[in-house]
């Protein structure tokens, strides 16, 4: 039985997937909050607010978001691909408390916990479902 | 005035949270659907080069499809917002998406969804729960 493993630069794709979508959200909150608040009746406003800097870097950070993403589900399941990028979750929460100073609750603790033990269990196992190769019989019997 | 419910019954919470739910699951599936049609990405690239990727990926109808679902459950999430907490919509629908996600695919792509991986999806959707809440 072949066991799908993945190359070091698939493992860095899953990362990307992983990383960006967190810390783009965070981008794009972080570069909302900061701005004057926007009325609806001036929706061009929202237009200018694509071009600051937070929430360009967002924005380009969810486009890569969504292309490494795309890229993973074109060699693994999504049964595998899902539960193994929820690892971002865990990656914001570290940045949170070491980086932001933001206290972690004990439910969070047991949070990270519990995702970190299920992106352990799906990476231990293969990253995509066997298929049986397509068998050529039809050509033989033409040939016959 | 906000409409937000601060203390929803579950029947109201299930039905603005449910349709969020569901187009997420049948866009993931879809997505998923159309780039295991189009095939391995990488070996795309490396053989057409970038613009050869990116017409494989825009000219596969099932890639369409999942974003128009992926589309819907964002507009079901704006609505879900109005009337319900974030700190209620934002954990349940991300948790239990992991969960549909595993059951929709084992039925529609026929993903071999083994125990290993349905305790990773039941773990890491509590998981998320506890860290999103």
């Amino acid at each position: 039985m072949v066991k799908h493993s993945l190359t070091p630069r698939q493992y860095m794709i899953l990362a990307l997937v992983a990383i960006c979508a967190p810390l783009g959200d965070t981008c794009l909150s972080r570069g909302m909050t900061r701005l004057p608040a926007i009325s609806p009746s001036h929706p061009g406003e929202l237009i200018l607010a694509v071009f600051t800097p937070w929430i360009a870097s967002g924005i380009g950070l969810l486009i890569a978001f969504f292309a490494s993403y795309l890229t993973a589900l074109s060699w693994a399941d999504l049964t595998f691909v899902l539960p193994a990028t929820a690892f971002g979750n865990v990656i914001v929460a570290f940045l949170a408390r070491f980086w932001l100073k933001e206290p972690i609750s004990v439910e969070r603790w047991i949070g990270i916990a519990l995702i970190t033990l299920g992106v352990g269990f799906v990476a231990q196992g293969p990253s995509l479902t066997e298929r049986p190769a397509p068998e050529p019989e039809a050509e033989e019997v033409e040939v016959r | 005035m906000s409409a937000v419910v601060h203390h929803p019954g579950l029947w109201f919470a299930t039905a603005f949270i449910a349709p969020v739910i569901l187009c997420s699951t049948a866009g993931e599936v879809l997505t998923a659907a159309a780039m295991k049609s189009i095939g391995d990405l990488d070996e795309i690239r490396a053989r057409a080069g970038m613009k050869g990727a990116i017409r494989a990926v825009v000219t596969c109808p099932l890639f369409f499809a999942g974003v128009g679902f992926l589309a819907l459950a964002f507009f079901a999430l704006l609505l879900a917002l109005n009337y319900l907490p974030l700190s209620l919509v934002a954990p349940a629908s991300a948790s239990l998406t992991l969960v549909t996600n595993a059951i929709a695919g084992k039925i529609f792509l026929k993903e071999n969804v083994d125990r290993r991986r349905w305790a990773a999806a039941v773990l890491v959707c509590v998981g998320v729960y506890l860290l999103a809440h």
